[in-house]
């Protein structure tokens, strides 16, 4: 059964996030860093009245820390805590067939444990990540 | 009528649980009129609603209930053990029909019968007496969703939000008076309102701990044992969820302790302590933690046999025995695990301690273990504190701001300060402030956060943990703020460093720092004493010392009286006193007092009087002002002769005089009833000792003393010195008195300072020439 589906930019790849990830898309404000957390933790941001902590997507996925001042972020709730996830783009919001991830495919570090399945737009086969497996503290209860 | 039946149970479970305290406590005293009318107002209330929701049975085990408890009040019957047990069997069944009722599932209902019948007192008519309306509870109460409070929070700190964005972009601008007037009333209100809401979402542990007396009475019942409950702390706050999520963990523990922990009575004999198992739970607020202590005297964890029993379970031994102390103690929480041989019912029932540990990390708490073999064993169970507002101040270091715990900074002092010396010990830095020595924590440092370029000095916080004190460095100390803090995600809490975070005023997400955990990271040890702490606690509860009301006197003096004795200071009319019969007496509610003055009262004024009460009679006492309650020192020099005054003591450098309450009663309340006072005749008193020490311990305990008699007096007993004989041609028994300590051999004469030998030997010699 086809699913809806946000098809975003990270680390100039195009990925597929479950819609009942996301809780909204914002651009954040200011953030507050947090010393001595883990690198890819950018810091705090308030949106409206929530904290939320901000995570760099992309050193998250065990890739060089994106470095740009990018501020467009997928919401997402975990645990009762909410992440904002750093994306470069978004790119299109649409429904999808979920296809399993066929043996053979050698996913590199981060991507391996995130991705769980791909979906097919236009005949290129994009990955479908899972954002909790992405937030620090929760990745290794979510492999 | 489906709602008004979730609301009913509702209502009576909260009352059940609010309640099941007071039965406790009515059990212990069944004359305790407060406990009997809770519990009548109780089952007459779920009599009411029964028949109002067509609940029949309910009905008519409160009706029964009520029926007996309103004989208990009007004193056709007295409420004894039989009594107090058929009624708490009924006020069970109505919580247990509840739950049923609430669950839809049906509970036979043959034993209603018996229960009923068990409150008959033998062939003892039941007598409906009709009440004059019983007045509900005070409290008011709506239950709530949660989901609803956390909109209507985060509704209000957007409100916030929004008013300082108005308030900012005003500013701006040319303010009109006007506009500024209505927005400084906005803001007014908007912080009120803040302040309510959050606070809704507190409740008191209270809540948690009520239930506990019960509990634990039912739990040690079950085992034959006998544990006394100290409840400390029940006034501390917390979210209502975590309230929620702590009671099953805390209910756990309670029974672990009461089952496993509290030795059996004889077993408690055979070593030494005291029957009654004691159990102390206690709550308090910690920087930016709740801490949960249950401490026992029973017997502690037995490492030796929770190795022996993990080996059974398949673990290697040479590993647990390589572990070090703390690791082992640790080990209470692996999993499968009953400490105790035997499975009982009350706590072997598969839930170890490893569920416990497991519920409280959830909630981002931690459990502590200080476990002293064959003490006792106290658990501490921190739980952060995931909504709270606490007062909080605002540091900074570098560019970034940092919230710090008020609760836990002692004081803050410059480092340029006369009285600061900062040195390095061995590569560590220490602070001296005035005498004390004080590891420190460079924040800037501790966090890699580049300190400013500052001409002036630092600012030192002086921070203390439970543990311990240290100084922590920080650039500047911005501000003292209420803050509403808030769980930070575990991306930031794995840290280590900070125990929340805040939306302040500004908009910008804030971090509270954890200072136990900036100690931690800092590797800061505070190395502790557990016995010490144990003993401490021993020693606190052996001497409690006496407190004593300071008060000044109308003679201008500062006496103090023992706080026992004093009912109550009240502000009474001067024209209430009157001199009747003898001596002063004054009208209180319409009673008359006898009244004791030193010194001259003003009949225009309003008096202070103070009322002492021994338990029979009443004095009242009249004072220029109360001034403290203190602490009596143990050293007291008695007066001269015997009056008001029985001694002088020491109160912070000052010479206080203690009023004699013996003498007090003895002299003013006597005329209440008074019993014939056996007379003890003071023979050869010649240097004036035995006037001076001994005669106001005879008259505390009731004795006339006298050191001639009159004619036709009789003695009952003759106090003579060491040297003298029997007075002559008095037929008394005689104690004799003797200076040294030691007794030689086949004298059997007291010491002369050994007060309860002196009255058990005057006693015993009264009694054995026939109790004149």
């Amino acid at each position: 059964m086809a699913h809806l589906y946000l098809i975003a930019q990270i680390a100039g790849r195009a990925v597929a996030i479950d819609s009942d990830q996301v809780e909204s898309v914002v651009d954040i404000g200011e953030v507050t860093a947090i010393p001595r957390a883990a690198e890819h933790v950018r810091g705090l941001a308030a949106l409206r009245s929530r904290v939320v902590t901000v995570v760099d997507t992309q050193s998250a996925l065990g890739l060089e820390a994106s470095g740009n001042e990018a501020c467009r972020a997928v919401i997402t709730h975990v645990d009762g805590h909410h992440y904002a996830l750093l994306v470069d783009a978004l790119e299109d919001v649409a429904p999808f067939d979920l296809l399993p991830l066929a043996g053979g495919f050698a996913l590199d570090s981060a991507w391996r444990s995130a991705g769980r399945g791909i979906v097919e737009r236009d005949g290129e086969p994009i990955l479908v990540i899972d954002l909790s497996s992405l937030v620090p503290g929760h990745a290794v209860a979510a492999e | 009528m489906d709602d008004l039946l979730q609301e009913f149970i509702a209502e009576t479970r909260e009352t059940l649980e609010a309640l099941s305290g007071e039965i406790v406590a009515w059990e212990s005293s069944p004359e305790d009129r407060a406990r009997l009318d809770a519990i009548f107002r109780f089952v007459h209330t779920v009599k009411g609603s029964c028949g109002f929701l067509d609940l029949p049975r309910l009905g008519r085990l409160s009706h029964a209930a009520e029926d007996v408890l309103a004989q208990a009040r009007t004193g056709d019957r007295t409420p004894d053990r039989a009594l107090v047990n058929a009624v708490l069997a009924i006020v069970d069944r109505i919580g247990e029909l509840v739950e049923a009722i609430d669950s839809g599932a049906s509970l036979p209902d043959s034993g209603d019968e018996l229960l009923i019948a068990a409150l008959e007192e033998g062939a003892e008519e039941v007598v409906s007496v009709n009440l004059p309306g019983i007045q509900r509870a005070a409290s008011r109460s709506v239950r709530l969703n949660v989901e609803l409070l956390d909109r209507m929070m985060s509704g209000m700190s957007d409100m916030v939000l929004a008013r300082n964005e108005l308030a900012r972009r005003l500013r701006h601008g040319e303010i009109d008076p006007t506009v500024e007037a209505a927005l400084e009333r906005l803001s007014l209100t908007v912080g009120e309102m803040r302040d309510t809401v959050t606070r809704t979402r507190m409740q008191k542990i209270d809540a948690l701990f009520s239930a506990l007396p019960r509990m634990v009475r039912d739990t040690a019942a079950g085992l034959g044992k006998s544990v006394s409950l100290h409840i400390e702390g029940a006034d501390v706050e917390l979210d209502r969820e975590m309230i929620e999520v702590m009671r099953d963990p805390l209910v756990h523990i309670i029974r672990n302790s009461i089952d496993h922990g509290i030795e059996a009575p004889g077993d408690r004999r055979r070593d030494g302590k005291r029957e009654n198992g004691r159990l102390i739970v206690s709550a308090r607020q910690s920087g930016n933690q709740i801490i949960i202590e249950i401490a026992d005297d029973g017997r502690g964890i037995d490492i030796e046999r929770l190795i022996r029993k993990l080996v059974a379970n398949g673990r290697n031994e040479r590993d647990l025995r390589a572990m070090s102390d703390r690791q082992k103690l640790e080990l209470v929480f692996e999993p499968g695990l009953s400490s105790k041989d035997e499975v009982t019912d009350v706590s072997g029932r598969g839930v170890g301690m490893d569920v416990v540990k497991s519920s409280i990390e959830q909630i981002g708490g931690r459990v502590e273990l200080d476990n002293a073999p064959g003490k006792g064993l106290r658990i501490a169970i921190h739980v952060p504190l995931t909504l709270s507002i606490i007062s909080a101040i605002v540091v900074g270091v570098g560019k970034q701001r940092f919230a710090v715990s008020r609760q836990a900074i002692e004081e803050i002092v410059t480092e340029r300060s006369e009285a600061i010396r900062i040195d390095t010990i061995g590569g560590a830095q220490v602070v001296t402030v005035r005498d004390r020595r004080l590891p420190m924590i460079d924040l800037g440092e501790l966090l890699g956060v580049p300190r400013a370029e500052m001409e002036t000095g630092q600012m030192l916080a002086i921070v203390s943990v439970s543990d311990g004190s240290y100084a922590l460095s920080v650039d500047t100390v911005l501000d003292n703020e209420e803050l509403v803090i808030k769980p930070a995600s575990p991306a930031v809490m794995s840290t280590g460093l900070y125990a929340g975070q805040t939306l302040p005023d500004s908009g910008l997400p804030m971090l509270l720092l954890d200072c136990a955990g900036m100690a931690h990271a800092a590797h800061l040890d505070f190395t502790r004493n557990v016995s010490h702490a144990y003993d401490e606690v021993e020693a606190e509860a052996a001497t409690p010392g006496t407190p004593a009301l300071l008060f000044c006197d109308l003679d201008g003096v500062r006496r103090a009286v023992p706080l026992g004795i004093v009912d109550r200071v009240e502000q009474v009319d001067a024209g209430s006193v009157r001199h009747s019969g003898g001596q002063l007496r004054i009208t209180i509610e319409n009673r008359i007092l006898p009244l004791v003055v030193q010194g001259e009262y003003n009949l225009a004024k309003r008096l202070n009087v103070l009322r002492l009460k021994d338990g029979e009679s009443e004095v009242a006492y009249v004072i220029d002002e109360a001034m403290d309650i203190v602490m009596l020192p143990d050293e007291i020099v008695p007066a001269k002769a015997a009056g008001p005054v029985a001694g002088v003591v020491l109160l912070d450098g000052d010479q206080v005089e203690l009023l004699d309450a013996y003498w007090v009663f003895g002299e003013y309340a006597g005329d209440e009833g008074e019993e014939v006072q056996p007379v003890c005749l003071l023979a050869d008193d010649h240097d004036g000792w035995m006037t001076a020490f001994v005669q106001p311990l005879l008259e505390g305990a009731g004795y006339r003393v006298v050191t001639e008699l009159a004619s036709g007096e009789t003695a009952s007993v003759v106090l003579s010195a060491e040297s003298g004989g029997a007075a002559p041609g008095v037929a008394a028994p005689l104690v004799r008195l003797r200076r040294r300590k030691a007794a030689k051999a086949g004298d059997d004469s007291i010491y002369r300072y050994d007060r309860e030998g002196l009255l058990s030997a005057l006693e015993d010699r009264i009694a054995a020439n026939g109790g004149r």
